[in-house]
């Protein structure tokens, strides 16, 4: 049987370390321009709320705090069961790690069952931005606006989520044709930053939409 | 001879695999350079169509070419393109694509498909804009200044946002392949102080890429999300800010201009050392001037605000900034005279272009030194001083150097040699052309000519001909390149591997390079980077 390190050396590495260490140089640099992309709307929700304090108080309010911190210790659990199934890769326990592998899927697809539902509830309220929107009170817009980052922040959350289960398929799908081993499992690493990432953007949503609204 | 030369190699990039499939499913960085200087190409005379019928309208005071909608058609179109497609790809995309795995010694980029991916992803992002500009064209200005943008515009302002959008992330994972690719494939011995200035400066410019390109991505998705669904994001109706955007926009597009313009420095840095058979000028101070300009580029802004509302304390820090980031290009500047100071200088096709960009790049930075000046930018803020300024910097920066560096390494991209002779001239015709075009719109903006109109009052029409003129004679000079380049890919005179005698190790393969660069994966043993004078006693002892 050949070697599976040097099966999955593409040519223009000279070493299975050098391929490592390049992969890992790549991840971090597209999380930075991850970084930056939600940064440019994290700047922008900034300089309204402390332009609208109360419209955003008031849109804030008409958030589901219960729902909102479920899918927050769904979410973190999903982190935990990515972590370990990297871990267990390393050990070279292959078959573990693609159980938690799927698990981490349904984990992450119960957090978009319920970011839906909340998505959904807001819409009947007619607090869906645009011609569904229909708000009675002061400072209509600006409460529009809070709305608006609402669901074009969570949404673009949403894609990411989205992305990252096609992206946990492929591993499940490479791990069961036996690409992994406790020598090879950079995939399952790369895959698993960008996971955390994504959790880690999930912490600071909630704690801009959930929590303002609470001390009204 | 001095140069023996090269037995012939039978294998090379371009011959080993033949038809159309080997070059669109290729992943070989050489051949994906090749494709981009075809896009970018076709792309450059699309805009520069757009430039000619703006200079045709402005022969006259009145409308008599075009409409004035036409008109912002025009200029919006010419910007879109020349930025997005030609200018930020362009340097980074042929000439960094082909070097960056030759200069740093391996055989491909970190991630070979990805660069693939990169150029389908530029070509698809290509064709919605281009879609979007003959379905009837956008007319905000490349800058897609709301409420106009979002509220008024009855333009494709979506379909070419979703264009750029688009492109964006082929820019990104260029930069990020570049970056990997010298941080983790350098050849044994080749440590960051041997590098190239040509990879430091990409270096540089990938980083940039990377932090303000997706800053552009969301700007323009939240633009389209409020044309789309007319919810309130910049729109003050609505409780939105105007400026907010202009300030995502600019921390976006001013260290894009940086983009366009430290790839062009990087290419002037190996052809100054070459053409004057000198080390580069303290080598050190250029490679860490490329950072800084990096860093401090980021931090300058707010100088497109000035008159836009912005306080008088910020509008002072950013003036501040904007002169602190003039250091480190005057240091490259003083840097590249010093290597020609006593220099035995030749003065072939690239080195012509070298010294144009030289000038003229200086002249553009010093104008833009008047413009970070908070008082005498609202004289002539939104004039045509500010067009000739920028245009200094990227055509008679940025494009010159790209021609430039196009000659150099055209030996080693294509294995031939270019008429020397014809190639002097149109570089002598480019040089005329972009002065005579572009002078007189520092007098014009001077005097008080605002951009963007289509008509104008009848003294400013002598300086208008005249630049109309420029125009004419510029495009000559790029049609003349197109045509004896082409003309040399097939009918040139073989190049031997170093026709110019440059260190570096691209020189040190074969001219066309085999499909893996090297035929052994090379040690560098070199204690200096340019190391002109080891070179001149191998030569003697020759």
């Amino acid at each position: 049987m050949s070697d599976p390190l040097v099966l999955e050396l593409r040519e223009q590495f000279a070493t299975p370390e050098q391929q490592r260490h390049t992969s890992s140089i790549g991840i971090w640099l597209f999380l930075m321009t991850e970084v930056m992309m939600f940064g440019g709307l994290f700047v922008a929700y900034t300089v309204y709320r402390f332009n609208h304090p109360q419209a955003f108080a008031q849109g804030s309010a008409e958030m589901d705090i219960v729902l909102g911190s479920i899918n927050s210790a769904i979410l973190l659990t999903s982190s935990l069961t990515m972590g370990l199934a990297e871990f267990s890769a390393k050990f070279g326990r292959v078959r573990l790690s693609g159980i938690l592998l799927f698990t981490t899927i349904l984990i992450g697809l119960a957090f978009l069952g319920i970011k839906f539902t909340e998505y959904y509830e807001h819409y009947q309220q007619h607090e869906a931005p645009g011609v569904w929107f229909n708000h009675v009170g002061p400072h209509a817009p600006e409460v529009q606006m809070f709305f608006v980052f609402y669901f074009l922040m969570t949404g673009l959350h949403a894609v990411h989520m989205s992305i990252g289960i096609l992206l946990l398929l492929g591993l499940i799908a490479r791990n069961m044709v036996g690409s992994f081993s406790a020598a090879y499992h950079t995939p399952i690493t790369v895959v698993g930053l960008y996971w955390h990432f994504v959790d880690i953007v999930w912490i600071f949503l909630y704690v801009i939409f959930y929590l303002p609204g609470l001390h009204k | 001879m001095i140069q023996a030369v090269a037995p012939k190699i039978e294998k090379n990039y371009l011959n080993e695999k033949v038809g159309l499939l080997s070059w669109l499913l290729t992943t070989d960085h050489k051949r994906i350079a090749i494709l981009y200087t075809f896009s970018i190409t076709v792309f450059f005379f699309i805009g520069g169509f757009f430039a000619l019928m703006m200079r045709l309208e402005l022969l006259s005071p009145r409308n008599w070419l075009v409409s004035a909608e036409t008109y912002n058609k025009l200029f919006t179109m010419h910007g879109i393109i020349m930025v997005w497609f030609f200018l930020i790809p362009s340097i980074p995309g042929t000439l960094g694509n082909f070097l960056i795995p030759m200069m740093v010694g391996a055989k491909d980029v970190a991630f070979p498909k990805l660069n693939l991916l990169s150029w389908y992803i530029f070509m698809l992002g290509g064709g919605v804009t281009v879609y979007a500009l003959f379905r009837g064209g956008v007319d905000t200005g490349w800058t897609f200044y709301t409420p106009f943008s979002t509220t008024y515009s009855t333009t494709y302002v979506v379909a070419a946002a979703v264009g750029i959008f688009i492109a964006g992330f082929s820019t990104i994972l260029t930069a990020l392949n570049f970056i990997a690719t010298i941080h983790s494939m350098r050849a044994p011995g080749l440590t960051w102080f041997k590098l190239p200035i040509f990879v430091w400066s990409m270096y540089a410019n990938s980083v940039v890429l990377i932090l303000n390109t997706p800053v552009l991505a969301i700007t323009l998705v939240m633009l389209a999300v409020e044309r789309i669904f007319t919810v309130g994001i910049f729109d003050p109706a609505l409780g939105g800010d105007p400026v907010l955007f202009q300030h995502m926009f600019w921390f976006y597009s001013h260290p894009a201009v940086y983009t366009m313009v430290l790839p062009a420095m990087a290419v002037i840095s190996e052809i100054v050392p070459a053409f004057s058979r000198k080390p580069l000028f303290g080598y050190k101070a250029v490679a860490f001037s490329s950072i800084a300009i990096a860093v401090v580029g980021f931090l300058v802004w707010g100088h497109h605000m000035f008159v836009a509302g912005e306080s008088v304390y910020s509008a002072l820090a950013f003036s501040f900034l904007s002169y602190c980031v003039a250091v480190p290009s005057a240091i490259k500047v003083f840097n590249w005279t010093a290597t020609i100071h006593g220099g035995s200088v030749s003065w072939d096709t690239p080195m012509l272009y070298a010294i144009g960009f030289i000038g003229l790049f200086t002249i553009g930075g010093m104008t833009g030194l008047f413009l970070a000046a908070l008082g005498l930018d609202v004289h002539v803020h939104d004039t045509y001083f500010v067009i000739a300024h920028f245009h200094y910097i990227m055509v008679g920066g940025s494009v010159m150097a790209f021609l430039g560096g196009v000659h150099y390494w055209w030996p080693k991209i294509s294995g031939k040699m270019y008429p020397e002779g014809l190639a002097r001239l149109s570089a002598l015709i480019v040089f005329i052309g972009f002065n005579l075009t572009f002078f007189p719109q520092f007098v014009l903006g001077y005097l008080g000519m605002p951009r963007r109109y289509a008509a104008y009052p009848e003294e400013f029409q002598m300086l208008h001909v005249l630049s109309t003129a420029g125009a004419t004679i510029l495009g000559v000079g790029y049609v003349l390149p197109l045509c004896y380049l082409i003309w040399a890919w097939h009918y040139g005179r073989d190049a031997t591997p170093n026709p110019w005698r440059a260190t570096g190790l691209e020189w040190k393969s074969s001219s066309p390079p085999p499909t893996h660069n090297f035929e052994v994966t090379p040690i560098v043993t070199a204690k200096l980077p340019y190391d002109y004078e080891a070179m001149k006693e191998e030569l003697e002892l020759v």
